[in-house]
């Protein structure tokens, strides 16, 4: 893991080997112990990431794709099995080398948004870029969300759909080489969930950052490059779309 | 500096934590206050006293006599080791002073022309008598003070027997006298008792001590050997009735300033430590549980990358926010009150100038503990926050794995209802963090003890002391000792009921090499108005065969019942005698040595005599016994016991008083702080599961019962365990505060436990109250949208 420690080696932005992928997992088992039960939330998985695709992870709830993002994000570790990202090792890296792989390399997008209600829209984009190398201005990132109005409102001030816009202009700042979503439309209503899936697919092809978005709503998958079907801790399936639809197709 | 958003975000949580910031800082600020103001005071007032000491000559050595020609004095000044002497006369007078119905006693004290080389005299205003003008005086700046006497007034004066008018021509101080207290006496009475500096040939003739003197002051060469000049000095007095030279440490003022500073020094040590480690303590606690609930927003910051060294710092900052306005608060105010508190000193010691003295290293300490402190409760929260994968912190913490608790098992559950079952499982559940909240009450407590308990000592010491022990109204003490026959002038004085005599004789007690000079006591058997008592009030008999002593004094010399004590009288002919200690009472105030007065007598192989006596006189007819024994050339003084006790309250009221009410203040800040912030905390720890409850019907007075249920129980377990460590607090305090003048029982009163209680319960209610407006303003949606 050496090289890890050198974030120059990981920057991913000229990598030694031409592939394609940006992540490569194999063999992934997470298992969770909660008090005297024992959950195997991921049961050997073998997973990749392209350059510049749009994949959707789909499942149940319980159906370990959570814990899949958040391996391959670097928040968690996985029990066995290994994560390339970029062709260096994840599954070997320390506490510090897996904050500064988060630092530099991945977005993030939640569920519940988790902007800090302390600070105002431009802010809570700041506090990303402040520690990005290479980030784009906050003010810029909340214009391509369309935020650009209400870009010094808090958090409590913005409706979810706004809130979940600064999380993805959030994210994006950094120009990270990925960008993970976790159920980004999940606390939304379906018309500003298409708002929200639109600029996450603009985001994609304007900037090319590859994205995984994770759901458990199925109708999203129409949007995707390519579709990875979760069922109890194991692939069920794996489609590639040739003709992604529009978000603002999407009907659920 | 560009502003971070994170610095940001600290500066816009904490303006909006500003309840919880503010009674943090407040926390931190009394901690320091104390240090700064108890330190400070006690270091001005060493400061003042080295320095008016070197300024105005403080003599090193001392002696009193009977008569010796004054050219001894220049033989004395060849002694080797002694750089200065200077012969004086001094004379005990009592005094007509106007305004007062009772006598007053004076000393006065001769001095060269333009005043004398050692113990200078510094004057306030006015001048130095002009030479052999034996009606001129100088009077102490205190004595002046008290009876409001200024230049040009007169007092009445009997000297050697004669009536004399003295006129008032300046008003000074001397560092022989900064602590100004007749001979026995603890606390001054600055109303009865004065200095009075009058020329020297004048007052030599007015003595009768013309040609001679009877008192010296020495000052030491450098390097001298004090014990072997006073070897010296005792050989060439011996002849002359010297009761012995003695150094300062026996000199009655510095003996007592000093004490006092030593006191002081304790104190200010003792105290602000015990105060500082609380508040540190305590600081410690809130900010960790602060920390705590931050616990996502940890999570989400290191999501993005941040590493745990700049969430660390971040979390560090927010603590430091708090001690930083702390550190300020309380350096600025506690300078301040330091100095009005070295001002109030004043009453009790006369100084010519006080000088303001802080110790900015100390200072500096305090501020690195609160911080140390802070830092330490913040980094160990942040700590087990990040020591998580992200992804596991950022949901709520686990609920906590569910099983009847031991309170529960217990059998106490079923007669409880489920709130009152709520209210224990919660408790039961996280047993440390309840244990920690208790523990921070009895904190709050203890201090508030600490605080208070000195009054409560002082004042039960004096009770015992003043109307307990001491009964007689008047105390008389005549100038030379008398046959016992003159008790009869006494009892026929119209008005006076009963009449105790008693036999006081100046002695030095030797065992082994340890040694002390004070007044062998002669008392009647079976005395009414004068009785000794123990910290019991076991009553305790004068014995005819041997002495009984004071238990500091056993200790001092370091003797037990049935050993024998060789004791030196400093009287006539100074003879040495052999005596059994009887018996050791446990006495709170000063050195004392009693024996059966005719026993003494038997001992000083003279007939019956006493020296005074206690009187018990009849109220209305106070005022005209004053004035009758004003006027008898036998008596040297005359001292109301009700004036003593008046006196010795209002200097308590004085000095005491605000002290401890600061401390009280400090003590009820830190308490209230606590336990606000620990209320606060626990609805944020709690907030989400109370707007649980109230999504499934329960109604907002009954989350507050749970809430405030929680809290009371922690509050009514911290008292008890608060009183319990308050008193190991003040134990150690009067451990290291016990001195030769008093020793101060360990009395708290109930009054002070229920203050201390109210205090904790108050700032629990107030708490409560401001909780409860938020508690009000829980937000049911967001708690139905938000996590699962």
């Amino acid at each position: 893991m050496a090289n890890l420690r050198q974030p120059d080696r990981l920057t991913g932005r000229s990598p030694g080997v031409e592939g394609s992928q940006i992540f490569e997992a194999r063999n992934l088992t997470k298992v969770y112990h909660m008090g005297e039960v024992e959950v195997r939330a991921l049961r050997g998985i073998d997973f990749d990431l392209e350059r510049g695709e749009l994949l959707v992870l789909l499942g149940a709830s319980g159906s370990g794709k959570s814990t899949l993002l958040n391996i391959l994000g670097g928040l968690d570790i996985p029990t066995s099995g290994t994560v390339q990202f970029l062709n260096q090792d994840l599954t070997a890296a320390d506490d510090a080398e897996l904050t500064r792989y988060r630092r530099d390399h991945v977005g993030f997008v939640f569920q519940f948004y988790n902007l800090i209600p302390s600070l105002t829209a431009r802010e809570n984009v700041a506090l990303v870029t402040d520690i990005a190398r290479d980030p784009i201005r906050p003010e810029e990132a909340l214009e391509l969300v369309g935020l650009g109005p209400r870009i010094d409102h808090f958090p409590a001030q913005l409706s979810g759909g706004e809130q979940q816009r600064v999380a993805i202009a959030r994210a994006i700042a950094k120009q990270p080489d990925v960008l993970l979503c976790d159920e980004p439309t999940g606390a939304l209503d379906s018309s500003t969930g298409q708002l929200v899936l639109k600029v996450l697919k603009d985001v994609n092809q304007q900037l090319g950052t590859a994205t995984a978005v994770i759901t458990h709503n199925a109708p999203i998958a129409a949007m995707a490059d390519r579709v990875v079907r979760l069922h109890d801790g194991t692939i069920a399936d794996v489609y590639r779309n040739d003709q992604p639809a529009a978000p603002e197709e999407i009907e659920w | 500096m560009r502003v971070t958003a994170l610095n940001r975000k600290l500066l816009r949580e904490a303006w909006r934590a500003r309840g919880q910031m503010i009674s943090i800082a407040l926390v931190v600020a009394c901690g320091i206050m104390t240090v700064v103001m108890m330190r400070s005071t006690s270091e001005s007032l060493a400061a003042s006293q080295i320095a008016y000491y070197r300024q105005y000559q403080f003599a090193d050595l001392f002696a009193s006599l009977v008569r010796a020609p004054t050219s001894l004095a220049a033989r004395l000044g060849e002694i080797e080791g002694v750089a200065a002497v200077d012969p004086r006369v001094v004379l005990e007078v009592n005094l007509d002073v106007p305004g007062l119905d009772e006598p007053a006693q004076g000393r006065l004290v001769s001095i060269p022309p333009g005043g004398p080389r050692l113990n200078r005299v510094h004057l306030v205003e006015g001048r130095f008598p002009e030479a052999n003008r034996g009606d001129e005086v100088v009077i102490s700046s205190a004595f002046s003070n008290a009876n409001s006497l200024e230049l040009g007034a007169t007092i009445g004066a009997v000297v050697n027997g004669r009536w004399e008018r003295l006129r008032i021509v300046g008003i000074g101080m001397s560092p022989e006298y900064v602590y100004e207290v007749s001979a026995g006496q603890i606390f001054p009475d600055n109303r009865r008792f004065g200095i009075l500096w009058m020329d020297r040939t004048a007052l030599a003739a007015a003595a009768g001590m013309t040609g001679s003197f009877n008192d010296i002051a020495v000052r030491l060469a450098r390097g001298a050997n004090p014990d072997a000049v006073i070897d010296e000095l005792d050989r060439f007095l011996e002849g002359y009735g010297s009761l012995g030279a003695y150094d300062r440490d026996r000199q009655l003022s510095h003996r007592i300033l000093t004490d006092e500073l030593e006191s002081n020094r304790i104190s200010g040590t003792v105290i602000p430590a015990i105060f500082l480690a609380v508040a540190a303590f305590l600081l410690h606690i809130v900010l960790s549980r602060l920390v705590r609930t931050q616990r996502e927003q940890i999570a989400v910051l290191k999501a993005f990358g941040y590493s745990n060294i700049e969430i660390g710092r971040h979390f560090l900052h927010f603590a430091l926010v708090a001690v930083v306005i702390g550190a300020l608060v309380g350096t600025g105010v506690g300078t301040w009150l330091g100095r009005l508190l070295l001002e109030l000193y004043r009453d009790f010691f006369q100084f010519p100038q006080l000088y303001y003295r802080v110790s900015w290293f100390l200072v500096a300490m305090a501020i690195a503990v609160s911080a140390g402190a802070a830092v330490l409760g913040a980094l160990s929260a942040v700590r087990s926050a990040v020591r998580l994968p992200p992804a596991e912190a950022m949901r709520p913490e686990a609920p906590t794995h569910f099983r009847p608790g031991l309170i529960e098992r217990s059998g106490i559950g079923r007669i409880l209802s489920p709130i009152g079952r709520m209210i224990i499982r919660s408790l039961d559940r996280q047993p440390m963090r309840a244990a920690l909240s208790a523990l921070a009450v009895a904190l709050a407590i203890s201090i508030l003890l600490v605080g208070s308990f000195m009054f409560d000592a002082v004042s039960y010491m004096a009770d015992l002391q003043f109307r307990t022990i001491q009964r007689e109204d008047l105390t008389v003490l005549f100038n030379t000792p008398k046959e016992a026959s003159a008790r009869h002038d006494l009892a026929n004085l119209e008005g006076v009921s009963r009449v105790e005599v008693f036999r006081s004789v100046p002695v030095r007690l030797d065992a082994g090499h340890r040694s002390r000079q004070l007044a062998l006591t002669g008392l009647g058997s079976g005395s009414q108005l004068r009785r000794i008592l123990d910290t019991d009030l076991i009553r305790y008999e004068v014995a005819e065969d041997g002495v009984l002593l004071s238990r500091m004094l056993a200790d001092i010399v370091g003797v037990s019942v049935g050993d024998t004590l060789h004791l030196k009288i400093l009287e006539g002919r100074q003879p040495e005698r052999r005596l059994p200690v009887a018996g050791v009472v446990e006495e709170t105030l000063g050195l004392n040595a009693y024996m059966e007065i005719g026993a003494l007598n038997r001992l000083m192989r003279e007939a019956p005599t006493i020296s005074g006596a206690y009187l018990r006189v009849d109220e209305r007819q106070r005022t005209e016994i004053f004035e009758r024994l004003k006027r008898m050339p036998a008596i040297a003084g005359v001292a109301a016991r009700e004036n003593v006790l008046e006196n010795f309250e209002f200097q308590l009221e004085q000095n005491l008083l605000l002290s401890m009410t600061i401390l009280v203040l400090f003590a009820g800040v830190i308490a209230v702080g606590v336990i606000y912030n620990g209320a606060r905390i626990a609805l944020s720890e709690r907030g989400r599961e109370l707007a649980s409850l109230r999504v499934l019907g329960f109604t907002k007075r009954e989350i507050a019962v749970i809430l405030f249920g929680e809290q009371t129980t922690v509050t009514a377990l911290g008292i008890p365990i608060g009183f319990l460590i308050g008193l190991f607090f003040v134990r150690a305090i009067l451990g290291a505060f016990a001195n030769e003048n008093y020793r101060i029982p360990l009395v708290v009163t109930s009054s002070t436990y229920a203050f201390a209680a109210i205090v904790a319960i108050s700032a629990a209610l107030f708490a409560g109250l401001l909780v409860r407006r938020r508690l009000n303003r829980l937000d049911l949606i967001e708690v139905l949208k938000t996590r699962e």
